[in-house]
């Protein structure tokens, strides 16, 4: 009781500040507006630069750079320009919601664009929704997540799923091996998988997790022998599905007759298996480097231009670029004096939008209708589009649990 | 049976690995005292050197080797004469030191060369497998544990046969009074790190066709290694040896009636109690101090 009131009383003291003329409340609210008058619309880049992370976030860097600098060179948004606070959280979750805080509290940017892990962005979570602001958040992920203030760029298991799953059985048999790291992406991924066979008349044979950073598969290389299913499930990530993929070719196994099957590998982890080993294998995302289309080979182009022609670009650096220009339709939308970080939000549902995979569409719930893609990859590196969804498939988080929707209202629950 | 031959070959492929980072731990270690936390960054540059001259010379993996060695134990001879040798008598600092020197070596590779993951190919005489009936056994995996075993025997030889190893055990016994026999006391403990610097490095280059070169690679790797110089018991490179074989069994064994997370737990918690009773580990060096 006594800290209450000690806490009261503090309150007070603040209050009669406040009353009392002293500046530093005028400051507080005076910057709120302060980029509005300043002509420039402060936006903020969260992604690790260095630390573990920075393998993947520094192409996500690269690519939201890109788009903004591309919106600045063509005049901007409404006649003003993006002025870019860039942050390195270096790979560490604390970090990141410490500068997600400066970036929305110091910098008063409107937005900020960020992470690839979902540690990362749970971190940041609290922070966002406690400053109002909004998060732009490129990676695929496990779903069951239904914020106000993220917008979630990548796909959630059912547009992963839904139609690779049943193509998979089709194609090669109901016997699957789900293999994955050790968190919660892997085993909500893997719930949905299951569910799909359930319905399919398939079955699991195996279903094992290995700890983030493995990398000797050996003895799941002798269980595979032994069990003999007819696809490798996977979502392993980063080192570990390199690994992987790296000892199962040197095992011998043949993609034709037992593919690995993956919702992870993108073109950055195929560099590092090298072609020969991922040839044959299958992925499921929305966005290859290789796929056809006008947008996609501006992006590609500006890309290599701008960081190097032995770069790649992948499902996650495309969201990564096309966000900004979600942003950018949300922003044109606003009247430029009444710019809120809800405000933002609320304008960018029903966005569509031509990215380089195809035409998105935000939907209510802040996710991303997606075009998912089934492809195979070749030994040069880039993938072979297989089947291309009739059309655009729509986000549901909640997939996998009856009962629960994500909708325009948040989190409904019967 | 034959699964249970394929994880036993297993068990010992993750030795021959685990062996090969730990022995030029446990020979810093055992020599001068010194935890060296950048061991896994020497594994890591191993790598990158080998990725260089693959790329950049056309060289194979077999004909860097030599290079690569020679390489990294520069960089660790360059290390000890500019960092470790200042901080023999204050052994708690070393651990700090050394751990800096990780990550600023990591970082550097990160900026220098780029975050992103390298691709270095296997050497081509070497893929396939050898296989009796459902026995598989990668070749790849069988010349990395025969080239271990093969470094391991040098090593012995080195310290057991040669003037030089006279002189660091002389040196490990008692600087002072060799010092008196006019060994330079300096000169040996800054190539016995280069030496295990020079292991380090060939251990890279040898996993990394396995798994994923990445700047933060040799993380993982240093845990593992320093598991087992502990349980061999410090210093002994017989003791690592017979660790190294141990706890990859273990390992192999957990995995094949579990799986790889618990497998881990299980050898975790079995090293935990190991060291309870037997705090000096399988094989501790007889000095007389």
């Amino acid at each position: 009781m006594k800290r209450r009131s000690f806490l009261t009383r503090l309150g007070a003291a603040s209050t009669l500040g406040a009353i009392g003329g002293l500046s530093a409340p005028a400051i507080l609210t005076g910057t709120g507006r302060a980029w509005a008058q300043s002509g420039e619309i402060p936006v903020g880049l969260l992604f690790s630069l260095t630390g573990e992370v920075a393998v993947v976030e520094r192409t996500l860097h690269d690519a939201a750079q890109l788009a903004i600098e591309e919106i600045n060179a063509a005049g901007g948004i409404n006649d003003r320009l993006l002025k870019v606070h860039v942050e390195d959280p270096a790979s560490d979750p604390a970090t990141y919601a410490d500068r997600a805080r400066r970036l929305f509290i110091r910098d008063n940017c409107v937005s900020v664009f960020g992470s690839y892990t979902s540690a990362s962005r749970q971190a940041v979570l609290p922070v966002v929704e406690q400053r109002k602001g909004l998060y732009w958040y490129p990676t695929l992920y496990e779903g069951r997540e239904c914020s106000r203030n993220i917008m979630y760029g990548g796909a959630v298991p059912n547009q992963q799923q839904q139609e690779f799953v049943p193509w998979l059985v089709k194609n090669f048999g109901g016997k699957f091996y789900l293999l994955g790291n050790n968190y919660v992406y892997p085993k909500e991924e893997n719930n949905v998988c299951k569910m799909l066979l359930g319905q399919l008349g398939g079955e699991v044979l195996h279903e094992e997790y290995v700890p983030l950073g493995h990398s000797d598969f050996s003895s799941v290389i002798n269980r595979i022998r032994a069990t003999g299913p007819s696809v490798i499930f996977s979502t392993l990530v980063g080192d570990s599905d390199v690994a992987f993929a790296r000892q199962y070719h040197a095992a011998g196994f043949d993609p034709e007759k037992m593919p690995v099957a993956s919702l992870t590998r993108s073109e950055v982890e195929v560099a590092a298996i090298g072609g020969e080993a991922a040839a044959g294998h299958l992925s499921s995302a929305p966005y290859y480097m290789g796929y056809q289309s006008p947008e996609n080979e501006r992006f590609v182009e500006a890309y290599k231009a701008r960081y190097g022609a032995d770069q790649v670009t992948h499902f996650v650096s495309e969201a990564a670029y096309f966000q900004v220009y979600q942003f950018k339709a949300a922003l044109e939308k606003l009247d430029p004096a009444a710019v809120t970080a809800e405000a933002i939000r609320d304008a960018a549902v029903g966005v569509t939008l031509k990215a380089p995979q195809g035409e998105i569409l935000v939907d209510p719930n802040l996710h991303t209708h997606l075009w998912p893609k089934i492809a195979r990859w070749k030994s040069d590196g880039q993938a072979e589009i297989l089947v291309q969804s009739a059309e655009r498939i729509a986000p549901e988080p909640y997939w996998a649990y009856p009962g629960e929707t994500c909708t325009g209202e948040g989190l409904v629950r019967g | 049976m034959e699964t249970i031959i394929n994880q036993i070959f297993a068990g010992a492929s993750l030795a021959s690995i685990l062996l090969m980072v730990a022995l030029g731990l446990a020979i810093i270690y055992g020599a001068m005292g010194v935890i060296n936390l950048a061991h896994g960054e020497f594994v890591m540059l191993g790598a990158y050197v080998t990725w260089a001259l693959q790329s950049f010379l056309g060289m194979g993996l077999l004909a860097a080797l030599p290079i690569v060695f020679v390489t990294i134990a520069a960089i660790g001879w360059g290390v000890e004469r500019s960092i470790v040798q200042r901080l023999y008598r204050r052994p708690l600092d070393t651990i700090l030191a050394t751990w800096g020197i990780g990550i600023v070596l990591q970082q550097l590779v990160r900026m220098g060369i780029g975050p992103e993951s390298r691709f270095i190919a296997g050497p081509g005489i070497l893929s396939g497998n050898t296989s009796f009936g459902n026995v598989v056994l990668s070749n790849y995996r069988i010349f990395v544990l025969v080239f271990a075993i093969g470094v391991f025997v040098a090593t012995w030889a080195l310290l057991a046969k040669t003037e030089f190893g006279r002189k660091l055990r002389a040196v490990i016994q008692n600087r002072e009074i060799s010092e008196c026999y006019g060994i330079r006391a300096e000169k040996v403990y800054a190539l016995t790190f280069a030496y295990g610097a020079g292991l380090a490095g060939l251990a890279g280059a040898l996993i990394s066709p396995l798994v994923n070169t990445t700047p933060s690679m040799g993380t993982y790797l240093v845990v593992d290694a320093f598991l087992v110089v502990v349980v061999g018991g410090v210093g002994s490179i017989f003791g690592t040896a017979v660790a190294s074989g141990i706890v990859g069994e273990t390992t192999a064994f957990f995995s094949m009636l579990l799986n790889d997370t618990v497998g881990r737990i299980g050898v975790l918690v079995a090293i935990i109690f190991f060291i309870r009773f037997r705090p000096q580990g399988l094989l501790p060096q007889i000095v007389r101090r």
